[in-house]
């Protein structure tokens, strides 16, 4: 019987709440101080006492760290103009708190619509933001394993970050299924394909192709134990990495041709018995990338 | 206005910059400082393979050129939508372009963005957005998604989201508005100013690095909220 704490559907404050050392988050911006979106009343959308983000400090551990955590339930986790400014004043304090790390407990679609240009404006600082803190050393983690994914702007920003942790069944991906369908029909994404989405976006393929650094089952207590593990993983960018980078994803285009589906591809890049991955949990999973270490 | 012009006004004859399909390229001239270009055109639809070909361009001018200043030249409908694109992880390989862009700020170079046709959301935030500062032309459009798509994400109707698309800086295409909310330092090309190159020249001479965006939408009256919500967060007890 398996009675952990799905990740997947906990709010944003339930995550912190049971991922980070108990009683420890303090929040800042929160609810009571009712900062909240100056866009979404004209047109006529509820507004959140939060903008959908909780920014503050915990300890994991026993390690001071940051933390946002955005709410998936409110506007899938859409980025506007506070949520954004949030994200981005945290980042920046970090620049001068230096905090062991930043946990992003990211859940979003991206750039919040109702908020168009403010939000891809927001979207864009945060990336900034991010990328300073990991320029200065302090490593960024993001931990993907909500109920709406991450996509868009922020599936940008994630991988940005320096460390990726995904659930088996999050998802991490830049266009949402339906807008593909949307825009070039069902034959090219059918986007009530549940499996075919999974294999696309999934944790899974992200794991093994390299896009997420662990995969955890979807259990909070599973990402306490893998964002504890990627403290300290710090990788400011370098040109030596960034070109290492470039030959992985210009050989990654390479694998790709012909690749029909997700399972073409990890059988060209030797995952074995690749048609039973969408069956396999997470812990054997990670056993297919690093089979060394099954023995271990 | 169409590359070759932009490029001509720009640099006269002093310029290598091509296109090879949507994809452009080269390096140019300016003062007897030499330029990297690199872009796209045809509203580019930005996907994995045309993102990592621009990255590639910004590293080698990392690697062969340090200093040299990078212009890029935008005119895109988005990223690519492809099912194949996100099997791929377009969303890594756009965040490998940006971070790039931003290894290249940071080593020193000046990057400049400039929006002379069209700029839509995804292909344009892994690029201009992340430069140092991103210019426009007067023209150009600027916008985060089409309004029947966004009515359809949003279930909002179309007839109100074309209503506040004429008023409201927050949902309006144009140029004007994203300087309004400091997403765009500002134009060249206008009535007032009608020579690219004496933009490009002040762009280039302009020394801040930060990001100003934020502080520069409050001045600008276009976004009231962000800079004084971040200082927030980083006062707060």
């Amino acid at each position: 019987m398996n009675t952990a704490l799905s990740y997947a559907e906990c709010s944003a404050r339930e995550r912190i709440a049971a991922l980070f050392d108990a009683g420890s988050f303090h929040e800042w911006l929160a609810p009571s101080a009712r900062v909240m979106s100056p866009h979404l009343a004209q047109l006529g959308v509820p507004a959140a006492f939060d903008d959908g983000v909780a920014v503050g400090r915990a300890l994991l551990g026993g390690h001071p760290v940051f933390v946002a955590a955005q709410e998936g339930e409110f506007m899938g986790g859409g980025v506007g103009e506070v949520h954004g400014a949030k994200l981005v004043g945290l980042f920046q304090r970090a620049l001068h708190d230096q905090p062991e790390a930043v946990l992003l407990l990211a859940e979003s679609g991206g750039v919040r619509l109702h908020e168009a240009n403010a939000g891809l404006i927001a979207v864009s600082e945060v990336m900034r933001a991010l990328l300073d803190v990991r320029n200065a050393g302090i490593p960024v983690i993001v931990l993907v394993g909500g109920r709406n994914g991450c996509f868009g702007g922020m599936g940008i920003v994630a991988r940005c970050a320096d460390h990726l942790v995904i659930s088996d069944i999050g998802r991490l991906a830049m266009s949402g299924p339906e807008v593909i369908e949307a825009s070039h029909g069902v034959e090219e994404f059918d986007a009530r394909d549940r499996a075919l989405v999974w294999r696309t976006t999934g944790g899974k393929h992200r794991y093994l192709l390299g896009d997420a650094d662990q995969i955890v089952a979807d259990e909070v207590p599973a990402f306490r134990d893998a964002a504890i593990r990627a403290l300290g993983a710090s990788q400011p960018l370098a040109l030596a990495g960034l070109q290492a980078e470039h030959r992985m994803l210009a050989q990654r285009l390479a694998d790709g041709v012909g690749a029909e589906d997700a399972v073409d591809l990890w059988q060209h890049i030797g995952v074995q018995n690749a048609a039973q991955v969408p069956d396999l949990n997470a812990a054997q999973v990670r056993e297919l990338r690093h089979p060394q270490e099954a023995a271990t | 206005m169409i590359w070759p012009d932009v490029v001509s006004q720009l640099f006269g004859d002093a310029t290598s910059v091509g296109a090879d399909g949507d994809f452009l390229s080269g390096s140019a001239v300016l003062d007897g400082q030499t330029i990297t270009v690199v872009g796209t055109t045809h509203h580019a639809s930005i996907g994995y393979a045309l993102a990592l070909r621009q990255a590639a361009v910004v590293l080698d001018t990392v690697a062969q050129h340090p200093g040299r200043p990078i212009l890029l030249l935008i005119d895109t409908q988005g990223q690519q939508l492809r099912r194949h694109d996100e099997l791929l992880g377009i969303n890594r390989a756009m965040a490998h372009l940006g971070c790039c862009i931003d290894l290249a700020r940071r080593q020193g170079h000046r990057v400049i963005g400039l929006v002379y046709d069209q700029a839509l959301s995804g292909g344009f935030i892994t690029t201009g957005l992340i430069a140092d500062a991103c210019y426009a032309l007067p023209d150009a459009e600027i916008r985060v998604m089409r309004i029947p798509a966004m009515a359809r994400v949003t279930k909002l109707p179309v007839a109100r989201l074309t209503a506040l698309s004429l008023t409201n800086p927050v949902f309006a295409p144009g140029v004007e508005n994203y300087v309004r909310m400091g997403g765009v330092r500002g134009l060249w090309g206008t009535t007032d100013q009608p020579d690219l190159a004496a933009g490009l020249r002040m762009a280039l001479a302009d020394a801040d690095t930060a990001d100003t965006r934020a502080a520069d939408g409050r001045a600008r009256g276009g976004r009231l909220m962000a800079a004084d919500v971040a200082q927030q967060v980083r006062a707060a007890a």
